[in-house]
C-alpha cells in the first residue's frame, strides 16, 4: 500500500515541546515563588546557602513522598493514609526501640515491613472491593490516626514516644538519615535521599516497562488489561511503594527528632498530593512526572520557609498552598486539553 | 478442499433458559474477510465472546487448523493467535503511540534491576509496522489521543499482527465512525487480509461488509439464517437478505404510502 507523509503533521518546535512537559509549569512556578520570597525576605539569608539549606530540608521529606504519591496518582489512585503512615511508622519504630528494647536495625526493618503490609492492605482492598481508593485509604487514615493516639497513650501514658538516642547504633543511623553536612550551612542529608528517590522514580516511570504500565493503568485500566498489563499487581505495587516510602520518612523523622509525636503526619497527605498535582500530575490519573512532583515539593518548601523569613505569620502557609494548587490545576487542565486534543 | 483456519461447527450457547446461539457453523479462511452480519440482538456479541475465548460454547466444536480446541479465556485465544479488536477499548489516549504498541509486551535491554525498555527498537518497529498499514506517523512519541479513530484502530490491528495474530476479530469497527474514518478502517481490513490473516468482520452495515467481505454469514435471533460467498451475491441481494426481504418491501411500501398521503 502506498503511503505519503501526512502534510498535516508538523514536528512541534522545541519551545512547544518543552512547554508541553508536565514539569514545565511547576518549574516556572518554583522560580517565580523563589523570586517573590527573595524580594520579601527580611532576614537577608533566604537566597544564601543557609536559607537554601532550610527550604531544601522541608522539600526533602515532602519530596520523597510527593514522588511516590505522584506515581500512585499517575496509576489512577489516591492514598490518604500516606501522611499518617509517616507518624505511625515513627511511633512503631519508637515503641519497638524504647519499649520493646529491640535492636535498632531490627526495629527499622520491622517498621518497613509494617509499612509494606499497610500498603498491601490498602492496595488489596482497593482492587478487591473495586471501591474508590479515596474511600478505602480514608478509612485506613482514620484507623491509623486513632491507633496512633489511642495505642501510644495506652502504652506510654503520653502522646509522644522519645529517647531513641540511647539505642545501640543510633549514631550510625543518624549519620545516614538525619545529620547535617557542609557546615555552617547545615544542609540535611535527607536531600540526598530526596534526589535519589526522584531519580529512581523518574527512571522507573520513563525508562522501564513498569512505568508504561503505571501510566496505562491510570489512563484506562480496561484498555490496559486488554493489552495484557497486570493491572491489579501494578496498583497493589504502587500502594506498597507509597506506604514503604512513608515508613522510611517516618523512620527518618523519628531519628532526626529523637522521637515521634502521636499526631505527626496528619494532614500531610494533602500536601503530598498538592506537590504532585503542582508538578503536573492529573487528578484523573494517566499523566504526570516524578521530577515535577519534586519541583512541586520545592515550591512548598520555598513557600513555607519563605513565609517565615518574610516575617509573615506562618498561619498563612495553608492559604498559600491553596492558591498554588488552584493555579497549578488550572494550568494543568489547559495542558491536558492540548495534549489530548484529538483530530476526530 | 482447503482447511479453514478457524471453524465453528454446530456451536450453541445458552444462558439459563435463554438460547443465545444455536447451531452456528462458520468457516474462516486465511487471507479472507469473513463478515458476520446481524441486527441488534442477533447474537453477534455472544458469538464474538465465543470466538475470543470469553465464553466457551455449550455444544459444537471450535477448531483451529482443523484441530479441535477448547478456549477458556481471552488469553488462551490470544495464545492460539486469535486477537480481538474492541472498538476504542485497547489504547491509552495519553500514552505515546510506541508505548501503546508495545504495552504489556515491552522489549527490554540491560540486566537485572537495570532492565529498561529498548526505546529505539520500540519506536522503529512501531513506525515501520504502521507504515505497512499505510500510516506515516513519523513521531512515535505522539500520544495516541492525537490520532483519529481509524488511525487508532490501525495501531491496534498492526500491534495484533506484529505479535503473531492469525485471526483478527473486529467488533463493529465502523459503527461509530464517519464516512472517511470508516474508509480508513476498511483499508485496515484489506491490509490485514493481504497479509494472509483470517479477518472476522462483525457489523450491522451490509454496505461496509460488501465492500471488503469474501464470505457473509447472516445471523438472526441466535441462528444462522443465510450465508453467501462474494461471487454468488450482489450488494442489493445482501442488503435485502440482511433486512429480511419481505419486511423491507413492506417498509418501502409503507413509506411510499405515507409520502403520497402528505
Amino acid at each position: 500500500m502506498e503511503t505519503k507523509p501526512d502534510e498535516r503533521f508538523v514536528k512541534p518546535k522545541l519551545s512547544t515541546r518543552v512547554m508541553r512537559r508536565p514539569e514545565f509549569g511547576a518549574l516556572i512556578g518554583a522560580l517565580s515563588i523563589f523570586v517573590l520570597f527573595a524580594y520579601f525576605d527580611q532576614s537577608g539569608q533566604f537566597v544564601k546557602l543557609g536559607g537554601i539549606a532550610r527550604w531544601t530540608d522541608v522539600a526533602s521529606t515532602e519530596g520523597i513522598m510527593a514522588v511516590v504519591v505522584a506515581l500512585l496518582m499517575i496509576g489512577g489512585e489516591f492514598d490518604l493514609s500516606a501522611g499518617v503512615m509517616v507518624g505511625s511508622s515513627g511511633l512503631v519504630l519508637g515503641l519497638l526501640v524504647t519499649k520493646v528494647h529491640l535492636n535498632l536495625y531490627l526495629a527499622i526493618l520491622l517498621t518497613l515491613i509494617f509499612g509494606g503490609l499497610i500498603g498491601l492492605l490498602n492496595g488489596y482492598l482497593v482492587v478487591k472491593t473495586k471501591l474508590p481508593s479515596f474511600v478505602v485509604t480514608l478509612a485506613t487514615f482514620f484507623l491509623l490516626r486513632g491507633f496512633n493516639l489511642g495505642f501510644v497513650q495506652l502504652w506510654t501514658g503520653t502522646v509522644r514516644v522519645d529517647g531513641l538516642h540511647n539505642a545501640k547504633g543510633y549514631e550510625g543511623v543518624y549519620r545516614a538519615l538525619a545529620t547535617t553536612v557542609w557546615a555552617p550551612n547545615q544542609f540535611n542529608v535527607d536531600i540526598f535521599w530526596w534526589i535519589g528517590v526522584t531519580i529512581l522514580g523518574s527512571w522507573v516511570l520513563t525508562q522501564t516497562k513498569i512505568g508504561s504500565w503505571i501510566t496505562a493503568v491510570g489512563g484506562d485500566a480496561n484498555a490496559a488489561r486488554n493489552s495484557g498489563v497486570p493491572v491489579r499487581n501494578t496498583k497493589i505495587g504502587l500502594f506498597i511503594t507509597v506506604s514503604l516510602a512513608a515508613s522510611f520518612v517516618g523512620i527518618m523523622q523519628c531519628i532526626k527528632f529523637d522521637g515521634m509525636q502521636a499526631s505527626q503526619g496528619v494532614g500531610e497527605e494533602f500536601t503530598y498530593i498538592i506537590a504532585a498535582v503542582v508538578g503536573g500530575c492529573l487528578l484523573t490519573g494517566g499523566f504526570g512526572s516524578a521530577i515535577g512532583a519534586s519541583i512541586g515539593a520545592s515550591i512548598i518548601g520555598i513557600a513555607f520557609i519563605g513565609i517565615s523569613f518574610a516575617n509573615w505569620n506562618t498561619d498563612w502557609n495553608y492559604a498559600f498552598l491553596g492558591g498554588i494548587l488552584f493555579a497549578a490545576v488550572s494550568v494543568n487542565t489547559y495542558i491536558r486539553r492540548r495534549a489530548e486534543r484529538a483530530k476526530k | 478442499m482447503r482447511t479453514p483456519l478457524l471453524q465453528l461447527k454446530g456451536v450453541s450457547k445458552r444462558f439459563g433458559s435463554v438460547i443465545a446461539l444455536s447451531d452456528i457453523t462458520i468457516d474462516v479462511f486465511p487471507g479472507e474477510v469473513t463478515c458476520i452480519l446481524g441486527d441488534n440482538g442477533a447474537g453477534k456479541s455472544t458469538l464474538i465472546k465465543v470466538l475470543s475465548g470469553s465464553h466457551t460454547q455449550d455444544e459444537g466444536t471450535f477448531s483451529i487448523d482443523g484441530e479441535e480446541v477448547v478456549l477458556t479465556s481471552p488469553r488462551a485465544a490470544l495464545d492460539k493467535g486469535i486477537a480481538t479488536v474492541f472498538q476504542d477499548l485497547a489504547t491509552i489516549p495519553l500514552l505515546s503511540i510506541w508505548r501503546n504498541f508495545f504495552l504489556g509486551r515491552e522489549p527490554e535491554k540491560g540486566f537485572g534491576p537495570f532492565k529498561k525498555i529498548d526505546k529505539a527498537l520500540a519506536k522503529e518497529v512501531t513506525r515501520t509496522q504502521l507504515l505497512e498499514m499505510g500510516i506515516d506517523i513519523r513521531d512515535p512519541e505522539q500520544t495516541v489521543g492525537t490520532l483519529s479513530g481509524g488511525e487508532r484502530q490501525a495501531v491496534v490491528i498492526s500491534r495484533a499482527l506484529y505479535f503473531g495474530a492469525r485471526v483478527l476479530i473486529l467488533d463493529e469497527p465502523t459503527s461509530a465512525l464517519g464516512v472517511k474514518q470508516a474508509g480508513r478502517v476498511l483499508k485496515n481490513i484489506l491490509v490485514a487480509k493481504s497479509r494472509g490473516i483470517g479477518v472476522i468482520f462483525i457489523t450491522h452495515n451490509p454496505s461496509h461488509a460488501y465492500m471488503v467481505g469474501d464470505r457473509f454469514y447472516l445471523l438472526n435471533r441466535g441462528k444462522l439464517v443465510n450465508s453467501f460467498e462474494k461471487e454468488n451475491v450482489s450488494r442489493e441481494e445482501l442488503l435485502r437478505a440482511m433486512a429480511g426481504g419481505a419486511e423491507l418491501a413492506a417498509l418501502e411500501h409503507e413509506l411510499k404510502n405515507a409520502g403520497e398521503a402528505q
